[in-house]
């Protein structure tokens, strides 16, 4: 006979209510009498209950994986695997999703087969990282599952001290504030540190980021180690006769109101003829006034990317956001994408060499400061890498001269180059 | 004996491969969007073609009979292509207008809510919880659940000031991230410790390099090589307790729900910021946290009222001031809300500006 659905009924008050319910998801896996998942899936429900009862989890970590990583399988075993044996390994693959999460129907369908031959049916899209996250296996069937996975087109993401799974926005693949090719730069970088993501033996995790813009739509800037956020160098590009139109339709208030007003840096005016003023040396491209007037407003032509390193979440001396390290790269042809990817391999032989175990990037140029940083990857000093300069009159400064004469060589540098030519 | 199969390191995969076909022919060729009903946004590109996105709500955590619904619906209604967001909406791609309508009908049929798009309450993104995770305190897919339920209007309609970002994390790690309102787990007892058990599962030099404010220290405890905390300095992180578990934080009573508001990702008028703490000692109370959802729906009403078109939450606070919004939500004031460590000296109101 086969094992019973178990009694839940916390978890049942959860299949209430118009937003989908992962419960009765749940519940479709469990009852899908043929099919091999629905014994663990019985015995998670189970489990999954008696959390909801006590408000304790009953996971704990391990280790498993597969064959040539060390890394991708994130090993889970119960703790209450005599009362809820058939969920007692109950492992989570994270796999790499495409470049901005496309996917065709066949595609989707295949993972779903794999998924249904070897593991629980339970699929995460996606987790915090970016990862398709594939819950519920047992730690016979993870090399198996892995194979055909893998055979398919998909790869493990990172877990540990490694470099972890990145995520890109839909980018220029179908938004037009999109300042570069994020799929590409995603992609070059990423596919060159697979040694690092599938091997981890980093001080602790690195994680990249790529926003097509300020909006930062995949969180880069608080969530990576290395942000990639598209930006533009030129003048905006400004469509009068669409500003013409929106004023006429919206009217000057509203125009006034929720553009002009709304600038963070006051760099726009309203002309007597409902034209559009911009101060592009004011400017901060942050997208504000192209977010609201979509039709008449546009980043410049000459674009690029600004980069922030540091970002990273709470743990553990406190939540940081990246900061500029890079505020203008151009981004164009392939060997300006080589120039991004070689900058990401020097910040992480610098993290690699000078990181304390378990320290993240930002926490070490906090301990270490930003100028050391820098010198170690050989970016310049910009004035764009701060809020303000020092405050505090306590600096030891008998190196000034030296570093006047480095300024002015690096300013005077390209006015030099413009007149060789 | 044969060779074990050796990975193909084959990385990131292609996104042409699976892409839209309009999206593959158009990228990077964008020229303008609108969003013509909240959930549908329409894209043109510089040379004429033009694609409509139809975005709806998943429950992220999903069986494989609801991804083999989407593809089902993407199928007949949507070309057969599909992707998903950040925070695990699901979008369609269709390249003539008439296509919209029957597609939204199909997803919503289905049970999937059209929306999340422009100035409404987009999809919480949110942690694994008790489904999977080896250190949480509370649930994760449910909290979102019950909140997601209560906040379902605000999902399918644009009625928000801006858009609004929502984050649940079940530890104090936070792995939900920043939000313009953030639901996380606030321990607030120091972790009891199984002596038995320290010396054989932990690595103890590695535990008191973890902890924030060195209040963990190596000691003989009944005889045995253990652990000692230091409760007066303990701040009840829990970062001792993923590298040691018999350093128990998680207590099912005194693990309580803090809420925290106007944290911001983008660098979109303002600067990115952090979220502040606005609540605490909240019940972790499964299986719907009605304590939570109450304060949650109070503050978005509260934004939602009072808040200029495309403020963020944080934005929002910023110009009318933390004493008016602590008015607003009636929630109240403690000394808990006031930072203490050396660095936060900034946080404090060094000025003549106050409000009235």
């Amino acid at each position: 006979m086969s094992k019973q659905l178990p009694e839940t009924p916390m978890l049942d008050q959860l299949e209430g209510g118009p937003w989908p319910s992962f419960v009765t998801g749940l519940k479709r896996l469990a009852s899908s009498e043929d099919k091999p998942y629905a014994p663990m899936m019985k015995s998670l429900l189970g489990q999954l209950e008696r959390s909801y009862e006590t408000r304790k989890g009953y996971w704990k970590g391990g280790t498993v994986g597969v064959v040539g990583y060390g890394a991708g399988i994130i090993p889970r075993f119960s703790e209450l695997s005599e009362e809820f044996p058939e969920s007692a390994e109950f492992h989570t693959f994270r796999v790499m999703p495409p470049s901005g999460m496309h996917y065709d129907t066949e595609i989707l369908n295949k993972l779903c087969d794999i998924w249904e031959k070897y593991g629980s049916g339970l699929i995460a899209l996606h987790g915090q990282s970016g990862d398709i996250m594939l819950q519920g296996c047992t730690t016979e069937n993870v090399q198996p599952c892995f194979d055909e996975l893998n055979e398919l087109g998909f790869d493990l993401g990172g877990a540990g001290a490694g470099v972890r799974t990145s995520m890109a926005c839909v980018g220029a693949a179908r938004c037009e504030q999109s300042c570069y090719d994020e799929a590409k730069a995603q992609r070059l970088i990423i596919n060159s540190f697979l040694d690092e993501m599938h091997r981890p033996s980093l001080p602790y995790k690195f994680k990249f980021k790529f926003s097509g813009c300020a909006n930062d739509c995949v969180n880069a800037t608080h969530r990576s180690d290395f942000a990639v956020l598209g930006t533009w160098r030129d003048d905006m590009q400004v469509d009068q006769e669409e500003v013409k139109a929106y004023v006429a339709k919206n009217g000057r208030k509203q125009m006034i109101d929720q553009v002009i007003t709304m600038c963070p840096t006051n760099a726009l005016s309203l002309n007597d003829d409902d034209t559009l003023d911009v101060d592009n040396k004011s400017c901060v491209r942050c997208m504000h006034c192209i977010n609201v007037m979509t039709k008449a407003l546009k980043p410049g032509k000459e674009r690029g990317v600004t980069v922030l390193v540091g970002g990273k979440r709470t743990l553990k001396v406190g939540d940081l956001m990246g900061t500029v390290v890079v505020p203008f790269m151009k981004l164009e042809t392939d060997d300006d994408y080589e120039q991004l990817n070689d900058l990401a391999h020097r910040v992480m032989d610098f993290f690699v060499d000078n990181a304390l175990e378990h320290e993240r990037t930002g926490e070490m140029i906090e301990r270490i400061g930003l100028v050391n940083f820098l010198e170690g990857i050989g970016v310049d000093l910009d004035p764009n890498m701060v809020a303000h300069p020092r405050t505090n009159s306590y600096v030891r400064t008998d190196g000034w001269d030296e570093e006047v004469a480095k300024w002015e060589a690096r300013k005077g540098a390209p006015a030099k180059a413009k007149a060789a030519e | 004996m044969t060779e074990p199969r050796r990975p193909i390191e084959s990385g990131v995969p292609d996104p042409f491969l699976y892409m839209h076909p309009l999206l593959k022919q158009n990228y990077g060729n964008w020229k303008w969007h609108d969003r013509p009903r909240p959930g549908v946004l329409h894209h043109v590109a510089y040379g004429g073609d033009e694609v409509w996105t139809v975005k709806a709500g998943t429950q992220r955590q999903m069986d494989v009979y609801t991804v083999r619904k989407l593809c089902e619906i993407a199928d007949t209604f949507a070309e057969g292509h599909m992707r998903f967001t950040t925070r695990s909406n699901v979008e369609f791609m269709v390249s003539s207008a008439d296509k919209v309508q029957p597609l939204i009908e199909a997803l919503e049929s289905s049970g999937f809510p059209v929306g999340g798009t422009g100035n409404s309450v987009s999809m919480i993104s949110h942690t694994q919880g008790w489904l999977h995770c080896d250190i949480p305190a509370t649930d994760a897919s449910g909290v979102v659940k019950a909140l997601m339920d209560a906040m379902y209007h605000e999902f399918t309609h644009e009625e928000m000031p801006n858009r609004v970002k929502i984050t649940t994390s079940c530890c104090q790690i936070n792995c939900g991230g920043q939000g313009d309102i953030a639901i996380n787990i606030q321990h607030t007892k120091p972790p009891v410790i199984n002596h038995d058990l320290v010396s054989k599962v932990c690595e103890r030099p590695a535990v008191v390099a973890r902890c924030p404010v060195a209040a963990i220290r190596p000691a003989m405890v009944n005889g045995k090589p253990s652990l000692e905390v230091d409760e007066k300095k303990c701040i009840c992180c829990g970062a001792c307790y993923p590298p040691c578990p018999p350093m128990q934080i998680n207590d099912p009573v005194n693990s309580k729900l803090a809420i925290w508001v106007g944290g911001k990702h983008s660098s979109t008028r303002s600067k990115p910021t952090f979220h502040k703490l606005v609540a605490a000692g909240i019940p972790n109370n499964p299986p719907r946290w009605p304590e939570a959802t109450e304060i949650v729906l109070k503050i978005l009403h509260a934004y939602k009222d009072n808040a200029k078109a495309w403020e963020r939450m944080g934005e929002w606070i910023e110009r009318i001031g933390w004493p008016r919004f602590f008015e607003l939500t009636e929630l109240p004031f403690t000394k808990y809300h006031i930072d203490s460590w050396r660095g936060s000296r900034v946080q404090l109101n060094a000025s003549a500006q106050v409000h009235f």
